[in-house]
C-alpha cells in the first residue's frame, strides 16, 4: 500500500472524471452542499441518512451495504473515489466503511471539496443517471474497527489517539466549536489516551501532510510503533481521517476506528474518564 | 451531527451562558463574501473548527473564554484576524479579504 493507491489530487480527478469504471462520490453531512454544485458525474452518499442507522447511530449493516451501492449504481469492481466538505470527514469515514465491508478499489480524493473550491475548479448541478448493480459486500473487517469495551480494556496498553482539538481533549468544550456546546455527555477523554489532533495532519487547504511530515508528527506526539492503536473523536469521522493517515499512508498495522468514539464513551456510566480543568 | 453547519440555515442567536460565541461577516471590496472558509484557531495557534460563510458572509462559532484567530480562506488569498471570546457574550469580528 502507498500513499498512490489510496490517495488522488485534483489534478488527477479532472482528468479521470468521465473514465468507465471509475465513480467519483461526494459524502457530506450537510446533503445541501451537493445541491449547490458537486463534481461532474459525483453521486453523492448521504452520511447521516445512507450511511448510518439513524437512531442506533450505527453503521449500516453489510445488507444495507449492499442495497445502498446497488441503488446508487456501483459495482463491486468501480475505483470509488471520495471527496466531501469538512476537510474530507465524511468521505474519510465513508472510505473506511467501503474498507470495512472489503471494498478493494477506494480512493480519497485530497483536499476535498475545499480545495476544489479553492482551487476554482468546476461544479456542476446535473446530478447523473446510473444503472443499479447487484453490490455483494463482505462481512466487516474488524480488524479496522474497535467497540467501547476494547477501548476501556486498552487503557494503558494500546495507542489511543484522541484526534479531537486540544480543548475538546481537556474538557473545556464538548462538541467542535461550530456546533453549540449543550450536550448530556461529560467531557473530557479516555485515561491515557494521546491528542493528536486530526487537523495536524492536513494543510489549511484539506491536503494531507507528506509522509514524512505525518511520519514525524505522531513519532513526536509519543505515538508507540511497537503497539495496537484506536482513534476516536466524537463520532467516529474525524478519527477516520486519523485512521486513514496511520493505517493507509503510514501503512502501520493493527489501527482500528472506535467509531463510537466520544458521543458512546462520554455518555457511559461506570468508565473512567480523566479530564484537565 | 459534527460537521459545519449550514451558515445560511443557522436557528437565531441565542447566547447561553456555558458558551462564548464569536461570529461575524468576511468582506471583500466591502462587499459580503459568500463561500470563503472561515477557521477557529485556539491560542496555541490549533485548529477548532472550520465553517464555509453563507450568502451573506456570514459565520458563527460556539467556543469558551480565551483568545482566538479566525483564519478566512478564499483562493489564493488567507487573512488572520484576533478575538477575545467571553462565556455568555458574543464578539463580533469583521474579516477582510484584500480585493
Amino acid at each position: 500500500m502507498s500513499r498512490a493507491d489510496v490517495l488522488v489530487d485534483a489534478d488527477w480527478a479532472e482528468a479521470h472524471l468521465n473514465e468507465p469504471g471509475t465513480v467519483f462520490v461526494e459524502v457530506d453531512e450537510d446533503v445541501s452542499a451537493y445541491d449547490g454544485g458537486h463534481i461532474a458525474g459525483a453521486v453523492r452518499l448521504d452520511w447521516t441518512q445512507e450511511l448510518q442507522q439513524p437512531e442506533a447511530r450505527d453503521v449500516i449493516d453489510r445488507d444495507a451495504f449492499s442495497a445502498l451501492l446497488s441503488k446508487k449504481g456501483i459495482s463491486n469492481d468501480d475505483t470509488v473515489v471520495l471527496y466531501g466538505g469538512n476537510n474530507n470527514w465524511f468521505a474519510a469515514y465513508a472510505y473506511w466503511q467501503f474498507k470495512l465491508y472489503g471494498h478493494d478499489k477506494v480512493k480519497l480524493l485530497d483536499g476535498g471539496r475545499k480545495k476544489w473550491e479553492l482551487d476554482g475548479r468546476e461544479l456542476v448541478k446535473d446530478v447523473p443517471e446510473r444503472p443499479a448493480t447487484q453490490y455483494q459486500a463482505k462481512d466487516a473487517d474488524l480488524s479496522i474497527r474497535a467497540f467501547r469495551d476494547e477501548v476501556v480494556a486498552s487503557i494503558g496498553s494500546k495507542n489511543l489517539v484522541d484526534v479531537r482539538s486540544p480543548d475538546e481533549f481537556s474538557g473545556k468544550i464538548k462538541a467542535p466549536a461550530h456546533l453549540p456546546q449543550e450536550q448530556s455527555q461529560r467531557a473530557g477523554h479516555v485515561p491515557s489516551a494521546i491528542n493528536i489532533p486530526w487537523s495536524k495532519a492536513a494543510a489549511d487547504d484539506g491536503t494531507f501532510r507528506s509522509d514524512e511530515e505525518l511520519a514525524a508528527l505522531y513519532g513526536e506526539q509519543g505515538f508507540d510503533d511497537s503497539r495496537p492503536t484506536i482513534a476516536y473523536c466524537r463520532i467516529g469521522e474525524r478519527s477516520s481521517h486519523t485512521w486513514f493517515v496511520l493505517h493507509e499512508l503510514l501503512g502501520k498495522t493493527d489501527v482500528k476506528n472506535y467509531d463510537g468514539s466520544w458521543a458512546e464513551y462520554g455518555s457511559l456510566v461506570g468508565v473512567p474518564i480523566q479530564k484537565d480543568v | 451531527m459534527c460537521g459545519a453547519p449550514d451558515q445560511d440555515t443557522l436557528p437565531a442567536l441565542e447566547v447561553s451562558a456555558a458558551e462564548a460565541v464569536i461570529h461575524g461577516t468576511v468582506v471583500k471590496d466591502g462587499s459580503p463574501l459568500a463561500g470563503a472558509y472561515v477557521r477557529l484557531l485556539g491560542s496555541t495557534g490549533e485548529f477548532t473548527a472550520e465553517v464555509q460563510t453563507s450568502a451573506t458572509g456570514y459565520f458563527r462559532f460556539y467556543a469558551a473564554d480565551g483568545e482566538w484567530t479566525l483564519r478566512a480562506l478564499a483562493p489564493g488569498q488567507s487573512v488572520d484576524a484576533a478575538v477575545t471570546a467571553v462565556k455568555g457574550e458574543a464578539v463580533s469580528a469583521t474579516v477582510e479579504v484584500p480585493a
